[in-house]
């Protein structure tokens, strides 16, 4: 046997904590060492040619790479062995950066001592390390798409129109998501329905794609290439295809409540249509606010209906599919401004959200305005975001350039008005946002620097008292406005909760969906076959949304496109000669990937390496150690153990 | 660590979370006590008993088992059949007069370096104060 070990300086990562040269000199007394060399950077074209050109020329048939972590750079160097010609599961990578120069910075002689014990193990694994056969499993090309706002359309109509089949659902009635309320989009200021309307019109269009509305992801089972999926579709009472949207049943409609599409300022019936743009085009009968439909309580809109669409008894319907990928675009809810009780948002009726804005410019644009809006109007930013009382540490990134737009687009609308922004941080990162800040500011919008300590509504004359600081010139300010606008933050929605339990995703600290890799695996889980995309992954604007969700799509379609994926080798096998058929291991695997069948004289378990996922729960359970996991055998654990204690092999 | 004058610790962490919030901590230069040796497995239901007993026999003070929190295992379930063979493991630490505290379960997940960070320097106070085994094996 002969062990090549390459230890990386990782361009000071490394070096500067751990003695390279120490590290080096134990690294060359290990047995089966026959070559030890260092680099800046191992992972350059450079380094790895030199991995390449070694286990050519000197023959090395195990390799120990001490760099950065295996889930950094793992893929880089099993593909760097493999084009040399060695299995890439003789590869071993000790991790002496993360779980070692980083962490240990401020010790270095310990770091130093921990290296070595770190490569020691490495090296007593790689040992053991046997060739792993490659193995192909077919794939599909279905696709579901949780969510269908901007990013679950976006995504939808691109794996689409490549001919990949998808299953959209959408819990709303319509689909078109929170962009669908928006007047203006920043900074271009398009209006949003227009933009919108079409990429909704062509999600029914699209023959490839299967949309379901008014449903939501009851239970996923499965893994990539076959994941069982279960939608409960609840009844919306009436017939989608005989519907021909005439208004009808609304006019006769007796029940008036709250319109959500208006963020509650304005009213709709119990049977409506969910947007004026709704796909699909179709009314929906609200069973909450009904005036009851078991017994039946009113048959007003059944009566009007002449095309004889609406049906009382229709029921929750459980759809039952499989697909090959995921895609989760379950979006945001605005935060819940009442939580921020200095700003006595919901009792003060002159102190309302940015979306509530929205929907009164596009009344007022209509000529139908909800409401006035007065002439001294204040925005207050980061209500909800960078704000660790309220929970949510991060920046919402989309405030201040809707604060910025709307409150030019309510300054040019009036010249007369005065429109204040009181700000924390302006952030206008974006392409042409800084320009756009800048257009505000000239139309006379007044931006504070300063975060508004408190507001209060005066009982009598309903103007809001606001008291904040101007941290530029240091007064106090105390002014009253007419109106006061908040400008709420993005938290993960109820939906993205709910799917992420259900996908077993992991979460960021702020609650959104955590990507594979920051940098490199952006809309990429660590459930494989699940991508994310929009504000499921994080808050960001429209742009970004429709980026990421057109990575996701084109991520799914690299993994499908082949028709078969590599599987991963590190299964479950079992030696039966060890083994008496006693079925622990079928009782662990929580694939049932795992079968005992009759082999000659007796009883043995056999394992489907397709169905296999590698956990190695069945390795543990094994009474008589028969089972055994690839890559990770017992007497593999248990060299490193040796290693790690620093003691010999016995 | 061959000398038995400082405190020996074995982390078995899931390649999924805690392995990954081992990373995290480290990129996020958290300042972790040195005196532990990650074992990287799939998942945390990996880990035999036998694997944790062995390696108390061969000198280590302390074993961490760290997986992923109730309902985040990559595997289904995997981590709630640690979870009942690690309490099995204690009861049988403390028959065999091994203090039980000596075998520790975290749930990290992979973004949780901060966690990570406290566990194990929490851990490795614990365990220094114990000191090695007492026993002989």
């Amino acid at each position: 046997m002969k062990i090549g070990v390459y230890v990386c300086h990782c361009g000071g990562n490394i070096s500067e904590v751990v003695n390279i040269k120490e590290v080096m000199a134990f690294a060359e007394k290990q047995g089966d060492v026959v070559m030890v060399k260092d680099h800046a950077h191992v992972c350059s074209d450079v380094g790895r040619n030199m991995v390449i050109e070694d286990i050519k020329v000197q023959g090395l048939d195990k390799v120990v790479v001490a760099a950065c972590s295996p889930q950094f750079h793992g893929k880089t160097f099993m593909a760097t062995v493999d084009k040399a010609g060695l299995n890439p599961y003789v590869m071993e990578m000790a991790n002496i950066r993360e779980q070692c120069s980083w962490p240990h910075y401020s010790l270095p002689e310990m770091a130093t001592q921990k290296a070595k014990d770190i490569i020691h193990m490495a090296i007593a694994k790689v040992r053991l390390d046997e060739p792993l056969a490659r193995k192909t499993s077919p794939i599909g090309k279905r696709v579901l798409v949780v969510g269908a706002g901007i990013a679950g359309i976006q995504a939808a109509l691109d794996l689409g129109d490549a001919e990949f089949k998808v299953y959209l659902v959408e819990k709303e009635a319509s689909i078109g998501g929170k962009m669908v309320k928006l007047a203006r989009t920043f900074p271009t200021e398009d209006c949003a329905a227009c933009i919108l309307s079409p990429k909704m019109a062509d999600v029914p269009a699209n023959s490839n794609i299967e949309l379901m509305t008014n449903a939501e992801i009851e239970e996923v089972k499965g893994y990539l290439g076959n994941y069982d999926i279960t939608v409960l579709k609840r009844p919306r009472y009436v017939d989608i295809d005989k519907c021909t949207a005439c208004n009808d049943c609304t006019d006769v409609c007796p029940v008036v409540v709250p319109n959500e599409h208006d963020e509650g300022l304005t009213s709709r019936k119990a049977i409506y249509i969910a947007n004026p743009i709704a796909v699909p085009h179709a009314y929906i009968l609200d069973d909450k606010s009904c005036l009851g439909l078991f017994p039946l309580a009113c048959t007003k809109c059944f009566d009007a209906c002449e095309p004889g669409a609406i049906n009382y008894d229709e029921k929750p319907q459980r759809l039952h599919f499989t697909v090959d990928t995921i895609i989760v675009a379950t979006g945001y809810d605005i935060f819940d401004a009442r939580e921020k009780k200095v700003y006595n948002f919901g009792p003060a009726e002159n102190i309302i959200t940015a979306l509530d804005m929205e929907r009164m410019i596009v009344h007022e644009a209509e000529g139908s305005p909800i409401r006035d809006i007065g002439k001294r109007i204040a925005f207050i930013q980061c209500v909800g975001s960078r704000d660790e009382q309220a929970g949510n540490e991060y920046c919402s990134r989309i405030c201040c350039m809707y604060a910025t737009k709307l409150s030019q687009l309510m300054k040019r609308a009036d010249p007369k008005r005065d429109v204040y922004v009181f700000y924390t941080d302006l952030r206008a990162y974006g392409k042409g946002f800084e320009e756009y800040y800048k257009r505000a500011a000239n139309t006379g919008v007044k931006f504070v620097r300063g975060r508004v300590a408190e507001l209060f509504e005066d009982p009598v004359t309903k103007k809001v008292l606001l008291k904040a600081e101007d941290t530029l010139s240091r007064q106090i300010i105390e002014s009253e406005f007419d109106l006061v606008v908040l400008s709420v933050g993005m938290q993960p929605g109820e939906g993205t909760k709910k799917i992420a339990d259900q996908l077993h995703l992991i979460k960021s600290p702020g609650g959104f969906l955590q990507e594979a890799h920051p940098k490199f695996r952006p809309v990429d889980t660590l459930t494989d076959g699940v991508f994310i995309c929009g504000c499921a992954q994080g808050p960001k604007d429209i742009p970004d949304t429709v980026a990421q969700a057109s990575a996701a799509a084109a991520r799914a379609i690299r993994l499908m496109n082949k028709g078969e994926y590599e599987v991963d080798p590190i299964t479950a096998i079992v030696d039966e000669d060890l083994c008496c058929g006693c079925g622990t291991c079928v009782s662990v695997c929580p694939y049932d990937a795992i079968k005992t069948e009759m082999r000659a004289d007796k009883r043995v378990a056999k394992v489907n390496e397709i169905l296999c996922q590698g956990c190695g729960s069945c390795s543990a359970a094994c009474p008589s150690g028969a089972s055994q996991q690839h890559w990770f055998r017992t007497h593999q654990l248990r060299a490193m153990i040796t290693a790690a204690l620093g003691q010999e092999e016995s | 660590m061959k000398d038995n004058s400082d405190p020996k610790i074995i982390a078995f962490c899931c390649n999924w979370c805690s392995y990954a919030g081992a990373d995290a901590a480290g990129t996020a230069r958290l300042q972790v006590k040195p005196h532990f040796r990650i074992i990287r497995t799939m998942c945390s239901s990996r880990i035999d008993p036998e694997l944790i007993l062995e390696s108390l026999k061969k000198g280590a003070w302390g074993v961490l088992i760290a997986g992923c929190h109730p309902g985040d295992c990559h595997y289904v379930n995997g981590n709630y059949k640690t979870q009942r063979r690690i309490a099995l493991l204690r009861n049988l630490l403390d028959e065999l007069g091994i203090e039980p505290k000596r075998v520790r379960l975290e749930w990290i997940s992979a973004n949780e370096g901060g966690k990570f960070q406290k566990v194990v320097n929490e851990f490795i106070d614990e365990i220094t104060a114990l000191g090695p085994l007492k026993i002989r094996t």
